[in-house]
């Protein structure tokens, strides 16, 4: 029942992720960042096993620095995609592999244009113009399909998001505690004040 | 059935066989297509109907049942919306692409069908003929509430015996005004404004409740129906082939075709420039 999905447009993307953190039945913190700063133009979403989730972001973010450190340039997002890929790939044939599943969302900062990386735990990737992972999918992409266009400004791409979030809030079962959204653009990456207050009923 | 039809002919009045309530039960039980149903000689009937037809878990299950399907109803300003998609699975297999999943129950009352092919198919059958007699029998068209019961209670009565439904019942009647119920074999029964069923139903339920509006005007309404089973046929490998689209009005129900989705998902693609992480160059 996490939540996450990714959208792009004109010059940017958005990664909104649920905030809920939960164990069982129970729902232990309602203000989780489901999301790691690879670099400057990177973020990574990511849901799947508990600890396994953490540990892979921290594992690949570390990894991503220390790769721009020792060669004194900075991944692109194509880069880190197929970096973060190959990790869980390497992974997956192991005795232990990571459960996580994963949407790369970045800008290229020479070119300004906007990337979205979807990554399961399967190390499946694929580049698309919008992505969800978990439930989401069965919700949100019937929307997207309708009203996504790959041209859209950020305002026409946070409404499509909010019809998203509208959505999941009234027909999941379970609630989720609203969503973290960041937006990532050629000027980096920043958390948008996402208002979530509004209570959505079914028809 | 030249009995039957004399037996239904003669005024109520002449005829002495309703007066007995116990004799009405046995007619109506004379009528139906068979409820006596030879069942297996077992005590968990809905574990060994399982054991038999659960493709997912026993690829190689002995009998396969024609499952998958994506429909949707809503109430509106001019009436209701039904439509749904046409197809037909049996596991991984296509078993067919133009079945109709709306039955015209009468002129003014249409049931749709998402779950077992067969049970669907035979059950709403039977609602038909019930709805049929209630008319003969008391001059006056069935309400939608009393056709939706009579197949709630049916269902409820084979409960744990594995029946496999989701249906919907709308219709348009002088009492109840347009109505909307949801039944399924688990013997849920709603009334409702809006209703997805089937595979496919998240799909549906994501397009429509963007955009639903009980003020939406026919055209919209129409266009609203269609577009949301497209997006189930397009994203839920169990629907797919036809789109089946009725209007039920206080005049009765109005049939807008029964079109293929492919030339309908490519216009909506190069026309509205929906659909954009399909690609429409092979290159």
């Amino acid at each position: 029942m996490e939540v996450l999905l990714g959208i792009t447009g004109k010059d940017f993307t958005i990664i909104c992720a649920s905030k809920a953190a939960m164990r069982g039945a129970t729902i232990l913190k309602a203000s989780d960042d489901k999301t790691r700063n690879l670099n400057k133009h990177n973020l990574m979403a990511y849901s799947g096993e508990a600890g396994d989730t953490t540990q892979f972001a921290e594992y690949v973010q570390a990894n991503v620095q220390l790769y721009s450190m020792r060669s004194g340039t900075h991944l692109g997002p194509d880069a880190v995609a197929n970096f973060v890929r190959g990790e869980v790939a390497k992974a997956l044939r192991s005795r232990r592999p990571y459960n996580v599943n994963l949407l790369l969302g970045g800008v290229d900062p020479t070119t300004g244009k906007p990337s979205l990386y979807w990554c399961d735990y399967l190390a499946a990737l694929a580049k698309l113009p919008y992505a969800a992972h978990g439930y989401a999918q069965y919700y949100c992409l019937s929307i997207l399909d309708k009203h996504h266009h790959p041209d859209i400004e950020l305002d026409q791409g946070l409404k499509i998001l909010r019809m998203c979030t509208d959505e999941l809030k009234r027909r999941l079962p379970i609630d989720f505690k609203g969503v973290l959204v960041k937006i990532i653009t050629k000027d980096g990456i920043r958390e948008h004040d996402y208002v979530d207050d509004k209570q959505i009923l079914p028809a | 059935m030249d009995a039957l039809v004399s037996q239904l002919e003669t005024p109520r009045s002449q005829q002495e066989l309703y007066n007995s309530e116990e004799e009405q039960e046995q007619l109506a039980l004379s009528l139906s297509p068979s409820l006596k149903f030879a069942l297996p000689p077992i005590a968990q009937s809905q574990a060994w109907l399982r054991a038999m037809t659960d493709d997912y878990s026993n690829p190689n299950c002995p009998i396969k049942i024609a499952h998958g399907t994506t429909t949707l109803a809503f109430r509106f300003q001019g009436g209701i919306i039904v439509c749904t998609d046409s197809r037909a699975t049996a596991g991984n297999w296509i078993a067919s692409q133009t079945v109709k999943k709306v039955i015209e129950i009468n002129s003014s009352l249409l049931g749709t069908m998402a779950g077992g092919a067969a049970d669907c198919q035979y059950w709403l059958a039977y609602l038909g003929m019930q709805c049929r007699l209630h008319e003969l029998r008391s001059k006056r068209r069935i309400t939608v509430a009393a056709a939706s019961k009579i197949l709630a209670n049916l269902v409820y009565s084979y409960k744990g015996m594995g029946l496999s439904m989701g249906t919907m019942c709308a219709g348009v009647t002088p009492q109840e005004g347009p109505a909307l119920y949801y039944i399924d074999s688990d013997g849920t029964r709603l009334a409702g404004n809006l209703f997805c069923v089937g595979s496919g139903q998240t799909f549906a339920y994501g397009v429509l409740d963007a955009e639903y509006r009980y003020d939406l005007t026919d055209e919209e309404a129409l266009e609203l129906g269609r577009r949301s089973i497209l997006a189930a046929m397009h994203r839920d490998a169990y629907s797919g082939g036809f789109i089946n689209l009725y209007h039920v009005k206080e005049s009765g129900w109005v049939k807008h075709g029964f079109n293929d989705m492919n030339p309908i998902f490519w216009k909506t693609k190069l026309g509205k420039g929906e659909f954009s992480n399909v690609t429409a160059d092979l290159n």
